[in-house]
């Protein structure tokens, strides 16, 4: 035993650098890892957050809903009852949050329909959708069919 | 026993290692997984995402609104979310001619001819919010991650713009922010699944082609729609546990 550390003197040394060391180590992970590092895995958990504090653009079909109710029954029984309102009105959350203040723009009509209704050999087949030359008039789309509830009964 | 200082030096720096990582193992464990928001339980939720191929009549509504949304730049080079117009002839199934003039923006003028054979048909594509995903594993600090609830998400305060994850994802899912120069992508909307809002793109979609899907809801219709339809993953030989689950998806798409 005496034979072992009869030159301690390095090994005191050696175990007062690990010690330093050590403290470094502590003190480095408090300052540069953030607090939230860890918490669900290998990343800042506050990131989560953060990525959710974005604002929201499109105030969803509930929110149009609550006030226009009567745009609603409207499209009752017809096949745009499905459709968001957003889909053609554009996005209007600070409509919502500011009603009197941001009015909407009406879409323009023809630009909107033939968005989804001009006639692409993709689309799927059973997708109603028109050839301009060979459908109606000059007139505007909604003449015929009102956009809330386009079937013509 | 003998050991030299050399051979001391080395068990102790592994000791050390040892160490220290295991201690952040411990704090990972004791931390659990507390929650932020209120209402909004992480562990409760893991989102995916249906699409509907046979509906999709390639309108750039769900291009249009992530932009919207987002906060993506206008230029035609930053998509979240995009549509692709696949052609197939017939003598060349293998080879579609694919071609997204502005992610689907300003609709798809009129290309091919419906009557020789061919087929053409819309593919909207974004993150696909993988399981296992590649990008993930790439990135050297911890950026971007796979969060509690199944949606991939980028730590833009954390990204260094490395570009690793834009080049890991088998996708091509992501891109680099023009403005601050950080990785960028789909985020699932996560702002607004977490208020119980689905996401733009799904709002916006007229047909339904698309919808969001809450896993661990025994009540979401995401599990009828997976039960009743022959559903499949985009490049599954890639094992990226894809989230993005498409009905009728033709063998040509990549």
């Amino acid at each position: 035993m005496k034979e072992l550390f009869k030159d301690k003197e390095h090994l005191v040394r050696m175990v007062g650098l690990f010690g330093i060391g050590f403290l470094l180590f502590g003190l480095m992970k408090i300052i540069l890892v953030p607090n939230s590092f860890g918490l669900y895995g290998h990343y800042r958990g506050d990131s989560l957050a953060e990525v959710a504090a974005q604002p929201v653009a499109y105030a969803g079909r509930g929110a149009c809903i609550d006030c226009h109710s009567d745009i609603d029954e409207a499209r009752t029984g017809s096949k745009h009852a499905v459709i968001g309102c957003e889909a053609c009105h554009g996005p209007l959350a600070a409509h919502v949050a500011e009603p009197e203040k941001l009015k909407p723009k009406l879409p323009d009509g023809e630009k909107i329909c033939l968005r989804c209704h001009l006639a692409n050999p993709a689309r799927p087949v059973s997708f109603p959708q028109i050839t301009l030359k060979d459908h109606s008039t000059d007139d505007p789309c909604t003449s015929c069919h009102p956009a809330h509830h386009p079937e013509i009964s | 026993m003998t050991i030299d200082r050399r051979e001391f030096l080395l068990q102790t720096g592994k000791l050390l290692i040892l160490t220290s990582s295991a201690a952040a193992a411990l704090e990972y464990v004791l931390a659990g997984t507390p929650e932020e928001a209120p209402g909004y339980t992480v562990a409760d939720h893991y989102w995916a995402m249906m699409i509907d191929i046979e509906k999709c009549i390639g309108c750039g509504n769900c291009a249009r609104a992530c932009k919207e949304e987002n906060g993506v730049s206008r230029q035609p080079y930053y998509f979240r979310t995009w549509v692709e117009r696949y052609h197939v002839r017939p003598e060349e199934p293998e080879l579609p001619d694919v071609d997204s003039p502005n992610g689907g923006i300003d609709g798809f003028p009129e290309k091919y001819r419906g009557d020789d054979g061919s087929k053409s048909f819309f593919v909207p594509k974004l993150c696909n919010h993988c399981a296992h995903s590649p990008c993930t594993q790439v990135c050297p600090v911890g950026a971007t991650f796979e969060s509690p609830d199944g949606v991939v998400l980028v730590d833009k305060k954390y990204c260094l713009g490395c570009r690793y994850c834009v080049q890991a994802c088998p996708y091509g899912c992501r891109y680099i922010d023009p403005d601050k120069k950080v990785a960028d992508k789909c985020t699932l909307c996560y702002h607004r699944i977490r208020k119980g809002l689905t996401t733009a793109c799904c709002e916006v979609c007229p047909t339904g082609a698309r919808q969001i899907g809450d896993l661990k809801d025994p009540n979401d219709p995401v599990h009828e729609f997976l039960r009743t339809h022959k559903t499949q993953v985009l490049k599954p030989h890639m094992a990226t546990g894809s989230k993005l689950y498409y009905n009728g998806l033709d063998g040509s798409v990549r």
